[in-house]
């Protein structure tokens, strides 16, 4: 401190700050200089659309991982919205603050597990379960999105609550004493305040499932396939790249990156979709 | 007071003590409410008015590390007795707030939110009930255009009138007001209390105020209260003109508070 002084210090820690945000964006810029012309040289009509995905005769139709990136995400949400939004619920509401501040801490430790501890009780519990109750190979899209959807409760269960907190107290008191019950001010009030809050957490939590990669390259089976059952075994955007980026070259390479933009863009749009929408505080109907 | 009226309790409060944890906030409140009347809650910031008019509607069982012993008798009957539906409790002693607290819903959400909780579905049946309370409260014809507007863009005089509404749709007996005008200017503060002045006729009215030429222009009944006790409680025209008690002689002509 004594050694930069005052304006030392703020000088350095913009420039920290200025090398992180620009390595980022650098990141960008490289995907997408890597990625743009292919999707301009190949078409993206028959890159997006085309299921036929055959990097060594030259063919690069992504549409079989869409789809699967699209239904493993569907079926994370599924399992994991209702149950994360049902429990931030409970916690926040129904459950004394002391027992909140303990519980939600831990919650949120979960998502700081390296996901191929997810990948790796998806391999050796679920997909044995699956394959035991319903057959198939067992390493499946329902496999992916059963451990996809326990992976994002954390976000949504943690923003949904931070969200419900934000509903002042004196709205609550206000349907108290109209004589509603706690469930019916919950059903009624709570949840419509913070319903912007809510359908944020759920749409990170969408942000979360395309982009989560090393749990479901364990979990899915990767086949690359249009899939017509959950129990079917798919690849996905993510653990495509990630399972051909090591000996890919040429064409096959710059299809790759050309995937990094497609996912890159969704992301995008889904986040700034959940930025816009926590801002928005309080909806009114 | 009009002669006309049948004087009689509605409520009435017997030795109540009211503890936050170890402190003690009210000490063996004792005083009964007039039915159809205005009564007025006065004292000094801190004393327990607020927490006395939250016991009256049991809303002072959400504060974690509330005990109360003694007795409120609504009508005859232990509000703290076991067999008391609390929720009914709320719809028949109804309570306004000092910040106006409208939801985040639209005008008409808010004055039927009480009947949907009741379980009234009838769309007529909140159509007219949701007029009635309006132009109760005097709102209908400003309002009746915007019905599905957000209740948070109204001015704040209008959003209390707002809440007066939506309690007067679930047809409580009492009314309980906490300093209702006190985020308020004087113009809207006079019409809120033009209006106290009209429900007496239909309900009993129990209103805290910090306001003392409020009290007085408002209310039949005053209670003062001190650290906690009741220091005196009489028709509001005898504690203005000539208070029984010395604090209440010395808190009325501001020597504190
Ligand atoms: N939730 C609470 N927990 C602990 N003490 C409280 C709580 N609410 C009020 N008190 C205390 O009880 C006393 C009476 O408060 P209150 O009824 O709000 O007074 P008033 O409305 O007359 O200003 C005050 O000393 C206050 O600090
Ligand atoms: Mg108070």
């Amino acid at each position: 401190m004594k050694l930069l002084g005052e304006k030392g210090v703020e000088r350095l820690l913009s420039v920290v700050a200025f090398s992180a945000i620009s390595a980022l964006g650098l990141i960008a810029v490289f995907i997408f200089i890597e990625g743009l012309p292919f999707l301009f040289k190949y078409g993206i009509k028959d890159f997006l659309l085309s299921s036929d995905w055959r990097p060594d005769a030259g063919k690069f139709g992504i549409y079989p991982m869409i789809a699967a990136s699209f239904w493993v995400m569907l079926g994370a949400m599924l399992i994991g919205a209702p149950l994360g939004i049902a429990g931030a619920i409970f916690l926040a509401e129904f459950v004394p603050k002391t027992v909140m501040n303990i519980i939600k801490p831990a919650i949120e430790l979960l998502a700081a597990i390296p996901s191929v501890i997810y990948g790796f009780i998806g391999v050796v519990v679920l997909a044995p379960v699956i394959r035991d109750l319903f057959g198939g190979p067992g390493l499946s899209l329902l496999a992916g999105a059963i451990i996809l959807g326990i992976m994002i409760m954390p976000t949504v269960i943690s923003i949904s609550i931070d969200s419900l907190l934000a509903v002042p107290v004196s709205f609550r008191e206000g349907s108290l004493a109209l004589g509603a019950t706690k469930w019916q001010t919950v059903h009624m009030l709570t949840t419509k305040a913070a319903k912007s809050g809510i359908v944020a957490s759920i749409i990170l939590g969408m942000g979360r499932a395309i982009g989560e990669t090393m749990a479901v390259i364990m979990v899915t089976g990767n086949s690359v396939m249009i899939p017509h059952s959950p129990l079917e075994s798919v690849r996905t955007l993510t653990a495509n790249i990630a399972l051909e980026m090591s000996y890919a070259i040429g064409m096959h390479r710059e299809a790759l990156f050309a995937t990094g933009v497609v996912l890159f863009i969704v992301i995008i749009i889904l986040n700034s979709i959940a930025s816009v929408a926590i801002r928005k505080k309080v909806i009114v109907k | 007071m009009e002669e006309s009226k049948k004087v009689h309790d509605i409520i009435d409060i017997k030795n109540l003590d009211l503890y936050y944890g170890q402190f003690q906030a009210l000490k063996s409140i004792s005083m009964s409410i007039q039915h159809k009347m205005i009564t007025a809650l006065i004292g000094p910031s801190g004393c327990g008015k607020s927490t006395l008019l939250r016991s009256l509607n049991r809303m002072n069982d959400l504060i974690r590390g509330v005990r109360i012993t003694g007795q409120v008798l609504l009508d005859g009957k232990d509000i703290y007795n076991s067999g008391m539906e609390i929720t009914e409790l709320r719809k028949t002693v109804g309570m306004v707030f000092q910040r106006p607290n409208p939801f985040p819903l639209s005008i008409y959400d808010n004055v039927v939110y009480g009947l949907r909780v009741a379980g009234v579905k009838s769309k007529s049946q909140l159509d007219e009930i949701m007029e009635w309370s309006l132009r109760s409260a005097w709102l209908w014809d400003q309002l009746k255009d915007k019905l599905h507007h957000p209740a948070l863009q109204l001015p704040l005089d209008q959003q209390q009138r707002l809440c007066i509404a939506r309690l007067l749709a679930v047809k409580p007996e009492v009314i309980l007001m906490d300093e209702p005008c006190s985020a308020l200017d004087p113009i809207s503060t006079s019409k809120v209390e033009d209006l106290m002045h009209e429900l007496k006729k239909d309900y009993t009215i129990v209103i805290v105020t910090h306001n003392m030429q409020q009290a007085s222009r408002v209310s039949d009944y005053t209670a003062f209260y001190y650290i906690g006790n009741l220091i005196e409680y009489a028709d509001t025209k005898k504690i203005f003109t000539a208070p029984g008690v010395k604090q209440t002689e010395d808190y009325i002509s501001g020597r504190f508070g």
